[in-house]
C-alpha cells in the first residue's frame, strides 16, 4: 500500500483555481519531486496537505489515516512534517530549543509535571535534549546547538528546519525548496543528507527548482501547471515530456 | 557579587532574611502605611507574573487582565461576607477563587483566540470592561454584587483561630494586620515565582514562546495552538484570581471601581518596564511601580516645606513623571530594565546581547 494517497484535491481562492483535482500516490521510502513553473500551485499543495490551508474537496490518506481537513497539529501527529520555503524557525530560540519544540507532539508532560518536576518529566526533558542534540549532529550543525536560530548561516538555518521536522518522527517529510539560496557545495551535501534520510526509511516529498538536484535525487516526479497535474513519471520521462517543456518554455504544444 | 556566585546559598539566605525583617524595619522607620504599600507590591508581583505568562511568554496582548483579579476578589467577597451570610474558611475559598478565575480565562479565551495582535487587545479590553460593568449592575433584580457600593465586612484570612486581621503579639513583637498579610502574600508570591520559573524551561514554556515567535510554524510543528494559548490564559487568570482573593481579604472591602482599565494598563506597564518574559525583571517592575508612586506623595510635603504651598498637585506630578519615565524607557531601554537574554537580542540590531 502506498504511504500517501491524494485524490482529486482542489483549492479555490476567490475565482482562482489554485489546485484542481490533483491526484497522486507516494510510495514508502520514495523521494517524490513536485516541480512546475512559478505559481503552479506547488506550495499551495503542501499547505493543503499539511492543514495550513483547508482544501475544498478531495481525499488525503497517510498510511491509511484520513487527513482531509484536519488541523495542522493532527496532521503532524499522523506523521507528515514539513519545512517552509521562506524559513520559519523560532528565531530567538537556540538551535537546540528549536529541535526540542519539534518533540512537542511526541511528548506529553504538562503544567503539573513541569511544576513538580516529576521523574517522568525529567526523563522526557533529558530524552528531548538528547534526541535534539543527536538530530543536530545528523544534519551537521551540532557545534551550533546553543546559537540562536537567527544567527545561524543561511544553509544551517535550512538544516535546522530539517532537524526540527525530523524531531517530530515523521513518516513523510515534505521539503519546500530546501536548496533555495544554497551554493553548489551546500546543495551537494543537502543531496547526501536527503539520500541518507531515505536510507533510514524516511519518505520524502520535495518541491525544488534546481533541475539538477531534482533529477539526481528524486525517484519520481509530478509536474504542476496552473494548479493542474500535467505529468507524472520517472525523471527521464519528465525530461522528454512535451507538455512539461511547453509549460516551462511557453512553446505551443505540437 | 563574586562572594554570592560561589556560594549561592549565602545570597539566598541573606535575601530571605532581608525579606522577613523588611516589614519590621519599614514599620519602625517609615510608618505602618508603608507596610501596606509593600503588601500591595507583593500582590502586584503575583499579578504581573500572571500577565507575564500571557503577554511575555505566549505573546497574547491582554488588556482586560484585571477582570480575573476582580473575579478572584468577588469570589472571596461573596463566599466570606454577610452579603450571602456565607463564611467559608480561607483554605477553601482561595482554590475556588483561583479556579473560577481560570474558568473565566478559558471562557474569554475560547471565542477570542482566533484573533491576533491589536484585535485581541481590543476584545480583551472589552471583556475587562464587561466584567466591571456587570459587577456594577448586578444588584438588581437580584442583589448579588451590591452594585457600586461594593461588598463590605469581608472576613479576614485566618489560620484556625488566629485572625490575620487583628494585631497580635508574636515573640514579644507587637505585629499588626499589614505585617501578617505581608508574610502571607510573601508566601504566595514565592509560590507564583516558583511556578513561573518551573514553567519557563518546560515543554509548555517552549510551546508558548514558539507560538509567540511564529504561530504557523508552531502549529506545523505539532503544537495545538488553541489549547496551549488557552492554557496561557488560564494560568495567568489563576494567578490573578489568587491575588484577587488575597486582596479582598486584606482590604475587607471590594467595589467595581478597583478594577478599571487603568489597573490593567498599570500591570502591563510593570512587565514592559521590568523586562517582558523575564521573571526577575517583572518582579522589579511590579515593586518599582507600586513603591515609587507612593514615594512621590512626599513631593507635596516637600513643596509645602520649601515653597510654603503646594504648587503642583502630587497626583498630577505622579502621572507626569510616570509618563516621562515610560518614554525614556522606550527610548533607552526598550527591552526593559532587566530584560531576559532572549529579549535583549530581539531588540538589539546586531542581535548580540
Amino acid at each position: 500500500m502506498a504511504l500517501l494517497e491524494v485524490s482529486n484535491i482542489s483549492k479555490v481562492f476567490g475565482g482562482l483555481k489554485a489546485l484542481s483535482d490533483v491526484s497522486f500516490t507516494l510510495g514508502r521510502g520514495e523521494i517524490f519531486g513536485v516541480i512546475g513553473p512559478n505559481g503552479a500551485g506547488k506550495t499551495t499543495l503542501f499547505n493543503a496537505l499539511t492543514g495550513l490551508y483547508t482544501p475544498d474537496s478531495g481525499e488525503i490518506r497517510l498510511d491509511g489515516t484520513h487527513l482531509f481537513r484536519r488541523k495542522p497539529h493532527e496532521i503532524l501527529k499522523a506523521g507528515l512534517a514539513r519545512t517552509f520555503q521562506n524559513i520559519r524557525l523560532f528565531h530567538d530560540m537556540s538551535a537546540l530549543e528549536n529541535v526540542m519544540v519539534g518533540r512537542h507532539a511526541r511528548t506529553s508532560s504538562g503544567v503539573l509535571g513541569a511544576v513538580l518536576r516529576s521523574a517522568r518529566t525529567r526523563a522526557e526533558e533529558a530524552d528531548s535534549r538528547e534526541r535534539g542534540q543527536a538530530l543536530l549532529s545528523r544534519v551537521g550543525i551540532e557545534r551550533h546547538s546553543q546559537v540562536l536560530a537567527r544567527h545561524l548561516a543561511y544553509g544551517d538555518q535550512r538544516r535546522l528546519e530539517i532537524a526540527r521536522a525530523l524531531a517530530t518522527e515523521p513518516k513523510l517529510l515534505a521539503l519546500d525548496e530546501p536548496a533555495a539560496g544554497m551554493n553548489s557545495t551546500e546543495k551537494q551535501s543537502l543531496r547526501e543528507l536527503l539520500l541518507s534520510l531515505r536510507q533510514d526509511g524516511l519518505s520524502l516529498m520535495l518541491i525544488e527548482h534546481d533541475v539538477k538536484l531534482v533529477m539526481g535525487t528524486c525517484d519520481r516526479l509530478m509536474v504542476l501547471d496552473y494548479g493542474e497535474k500535467i505529468a507524472e513519471g520517472l525523471p527521464v520521462e519528465i525530461r522528454a515530456n512535451s507538455k512539461v517543456i511547453a509549460a516551462y518554455l511557453g512553446a505551443e504544444v505540437a | 557579587m563574586k562572594m554570592f556566585r560561589s556560594r549561592p546559598w549565602l545570597g539566598i539566605s541573606l535575601l530571605v532574611a532581608a525579606l522577613l525583617v523588611l516589614p519590621l524595619v519599614v514599620d519602625a522607620s517609615l510608618g505602618r502605611s508603608w507596610v501596606r504599600v509593600f503588601d500591595f507590591a507583593l500582590l502586584y508581583v503575583m499579578l504581573a507574573l500572571g500577565l507575564n505568562i500571557v503577554v511575555g511568554y505566549a505573546g497574547l496582548l491582554d488588556l482586560g487582565y484585571i477582570a480575573f483579579y476582580a473575579v478572584g476578589a468577588y469570589t472571596w467577597a461573596l463566599l466570606a461576607s454577610p452579603q450571602f451570610g456565607l463564611h467559608l474558611p480561607f483554605w477553601a475559598i482561595l482554590p475556588i477563587g483561583a479556579g473560577v478565575a481560570a474558568l473565566f480565562g478559558i471562557l474569554l479565551g475560547t471565542p477570542t483566540l482566533r484573533l491576533r495582535g491589536d484585535y485581541l487587545a481590543i476584545v480583551t479590553l472589552g471583556f475587562g470592561e464587561i466584567i466591571r460593568i456587570f459587577l456594577n449592575n448586578l444588584n438588581e433584580p437580584v442583589n448579588i454584587t451590591n452594585g457600586p457600593q461594593g461588598i463590605t465586612l469581608i472576613d479576614p484570612a485566618s489560620l484556625g483561630s488566629f485572625s490575620l486581621g487583628q494585631a497580635h503579639s508574636v515573640f514579644g513583637l507587637e505585629l499588626s494586620a499589614p505585617h501578617f498579610y505581608y508574610y502571607l502574600f510573601l508566601l504566595f508570591a514565592c509560590g507564583v515565582i516558583f511556578i513561573s520559573l518551573r514553567l519557563e524551561n518546560s515543554r509548555i514554556g517552549r510551546a508558548w514562546v514558539a507560538i509567540r515567535e511564529d504561530e504557523i510554524a508552531a502549529a506545523a510543528m505539532g503544537i495545538n495552538t488553541r489549547n496551549i494559548k488557552l492554557l496561557a490564559f488560564a494560568m495567568g487568570a489563576t494567578f490573578a484570581g489568587l491575588a484577587g482573593g488575597l486582596f479582598a481579604s486584606f482590604q475587607g472591602f471590594v467595589s467595581p471601581e478597583s478594577f478599571n482599565l487603568l489597573e490593567s494598563i498599570m500591570i502591563l506597564c510593570m512587565i514592559v518596564l521590568g523586562g517582558m518574559g523575564h521573571i526577575p525583571g517583572v518582579i522589579l517592575g511590579a515593586v518599582l511601580l507600586t513603591v515609587l508612586p507612593e514615594a512621590l506623595r512626599y513631593v507635596g510635603d516637600l513643596q509645602r516645606v520649601t515653597l510654603g504651598r503646594v504648587l503642583i498637585d502630587p497626583a498630577d506630578l505622579r502621572m507626569l513623571l510616570f509618563g516621562l519615565a515610560l518614554v525614556l524607557m522606550m527610548l533607552f531601554r526598550p527591552a526593559g530594565l532587566m530584560p531576559s537574554i532572549r529579549r535583549k537580542r530581539e531588540f538589539s540590531e546586531t542581535g548580540q546581547p
